[in-house]
Parts: structure tokens; sequence; C-alpha cells
């Protein structure tokens, strides 16, 4: 009797959610998730042959939905680092309309249903590799790159450039030279474009303690390095023409973009150290984005407009 | 006998709560259209050859 009584039990204080489904959605970072999308859907249209289009849907929603998994676990375990940057303090998990431990179940249980989902349906092939690109995000960019190395969007890149990839795996059930070009397109464009935000956002990387570029190299190493993936990712972006894998039409509109890419950045590596406004950087940012859209948009329309000329032979 | 004790949502938890159910019912909802159609997709005709 007494040693029930004397027991205190401490309890957690009953906690009824005002979550949205807004807020789970917000989990899934829709703003990646597009990208992924039309980076998936790009490498699932350019490659050969033919596929059910009903299914080409479930997998392109297969990969969404383990897109947005791999941000759900992000934003469990980042939580911490989330709440004292400002771009990012309004997320569910830091503004605390979602536990970390609903964050991680929820991206628990969609990273296993896209997956299976993928394997069952389409290929597993493309399934491992949306597998493997979960477990990249989730564990060895968020867990381990990102709070330890400068280099950890380098490296981290490569979870954000398989979704072409998996598009073409599912597809076609293998991989192929095409489809590791367009994987190499997105990984040599990863470090420049989040170099050029992490050159004016510093202040918030540094506040959050995350070993960006810019404050552990300084912003003049930062913006070498820029230029120097800034010339990696013109010729690689051509490469498709070179090859003969694409006409003319992508050819030309590649090697604009690239020398716009490398132009934006030859203006970041001529920005001074005591540059506030940092102009050529948010330039670059910008450009970097409709860089990758149009020389996917480009590819892929390329395609296409072979495959329906292929038809009407 | 005493009344159960009992948890009061807010008007907001509640709300939240409708609308979290209704999300929850309609991507089960989803996930069944998108099994069905992919199973016929998949195997088409063939899904209906089985032994008897």
């Amino acid at each position: 009797m007494a040693l029930i009584d004397d027991r205190c039990i401490d309890e957690a204080p009953l906690r009824m959610s005002e979550a949205t489904p807004g807020d789970y959605i917000a989990l899934l970072k829709p703003r990646v998730m597009s990208l992924v999308v039309f980076t998936a859907v790009v490498g699932l249209v350019a490659a050969p042959g033919t596929m059910n289009p009903l299914l080409a849907l479930i997998a392109i929603l297969a990969i969404a939905i383990g897109a947005g998994a791999s941000g759900a676990l992000n934003m469990w375990y980042d939580a911490d680092i989330d709440k004292v940057m400002s771009r990012t303090a309004k997320r569910p998990v830091p503004a605390g309309r979602v536990t970390p431990g609903e964050a991680l179940g929820f991206g628990l249980v969609l990273s296993v249903l896209s997956v299976m989902t993928l394997g069952v349906l389409v290929n597993w092939l493309s399934a491992s590799l949306l597998a493997f690109t979960i477990f990249f995000y989730a564990v060895i960019y968020t867990m381990w790159l990102k709070r330890w190395t400068p280099q950890n969007i380098v490296i981290g890149g490569a979870a954000g450039s398989f979704p072409p990839m998996i598009g073409w795996a599912a597809a076609t059930g293998n991989i192929s030279l095409e489809s590791v070009i367009l994987f190499l397109i997105i990984f040599l464009w990863t470090p420049p474009h989040f170099w050029a935000l992490a050159l004016f956002k510093s202040g918030d990387y540094e506040r959050a303690g995350i070993p960006m570029m810019p404050n552990v190299a300084g912003p003049a190493s930062t913006r070498r390095q820029i230029f120097a993936y800034a010339l990696l990712l013109a010729p690689v972006g051509v490469a498709p023409w070179l090859l003969g894998y694409t006409t003319l039409f992508y050819g030309v509109i590649s090697l604009v973009l690239g020398a716009g890419f490398v132009w934006y950045s030859w203006k970041v590596l001529g920005m001074s150290d005591d540059d506030k406004t940092m102009v050529p950087a948010k330039k670059l940012f910008g450009f970097s984005l409709v860089y990758l859209f149009v020389i996917f948009a480009a590819y892929m329309g390329d395609r296409l407009v072979a495959w329906l000329g292929g038809m009407g032979a | 006998m005493d009344k159960l004790e009992t948890v009061d949502l807010t008007e907001q938890q509640k709300k939240a709560r409708r609308l979290r159910s209704v999300a929850i019912g309609l991507a089960l909802v989803a996930l069944v259209i998108i099994f069905y159609v992919a199973t016929l997709a998949k195997f088409g005709p063939a899904v209906l050859n089985r032994p008897m």
C-alpha cells in the first residue's frame, strides 16, 4: 500500500494536437517535392520505350511521396536547428504544431509505403533507388554530413540528384549513361545553388551552428568554389547533345544556359568581402533555379519531339 | 457513480481533428483507387485468369 502511495508518476501533460492536414503537407516540403517530381518526370519521359501511363503516374506519385517522407524525417531530426533559422523557424515541428515523434512516424510510414508501392507496382530497381535516396537524405545528409562538414551539400546533393535516375529506372528497369548525366547535372548544380544562398544567409547558418562553406572556408573561398562548379556544370549540361542523345535544339539551349551560369558565377567571384547587399549572389541563386528548370524542360521537350517524330515516320 | 473524467477539446482542436480525419479518409480512398487501377493496368484482363 505504502509502496504504491509513495510513488509519484510523472505523467507527461496531456497534449491535444492542433495540427491540420496543411501542417503534415508542410512536413513533405512541397517546394522541394515539386522539383523532385519535375526531374523524375523528365527522367521517366525521356527514357526509351513506352510505359503504361497509369503506372507512370503511380511511379511519379510514389517518388513524390518518398521525397516528402525524407523531408519529414529531415524536419524531425533538424527541429533544433530549424528553430533558430529565420527561413525554417515557422516549420510545423519547431513551431510546436507537430511533435517530433509525429513527424518521425509520418516520415517512416510514408517511406515504407512509397518504396513498397514502387516496388510492387513498377519495378524493384527504381524502388531500391528510392529507398537509397531516402536513406541518403535522412541519414547520410541530415544526421551525419549536415552538422559535420562544409562539404555537406556537395555529398548530400546526391540525394536530390537521384529522382531523374529513379524515373528512368521506373520506365526502363535499368540505369544508362543518359540517366547518369541527368544525375550529374543536378549534382554539380547543387553546390553553387546552395552556396549562393549560404553567402547571403550565412548569419542564419552560423547561428544554427551549421558548417556551411562561407562560415568555414570564408566567403572568398566559397566564391571561387562556386565559379569552379559552374565551369564543371556548363559542359556537363551540354553533354547530352555532344554525346548525340539530343538534337541541336537542346544543344543550343544548354549552351546558352551554361554560359549564363558561368557569367553569373563570374559576377559572384568578383564580389568584394564587404558587399552587404550581395546582389550577384542573389541573382545567381535566382538564375540557378531557372537553369535547372529550363535545361530539364528542354531535355524533355527534345526527347518528346523526337519520340512523336518517330511515331509519325 | 462519479462522472468520468474526460478531456474537453477546444474548438480549434476539434476543427483540426475533423480536418485530419477527413484527410486520412481521403488518403485511404485514394490508396484504394490507386491499387485498384494499378492492378487493372498491370495485369489487364489476365487478372481474371485463375484456376477455378
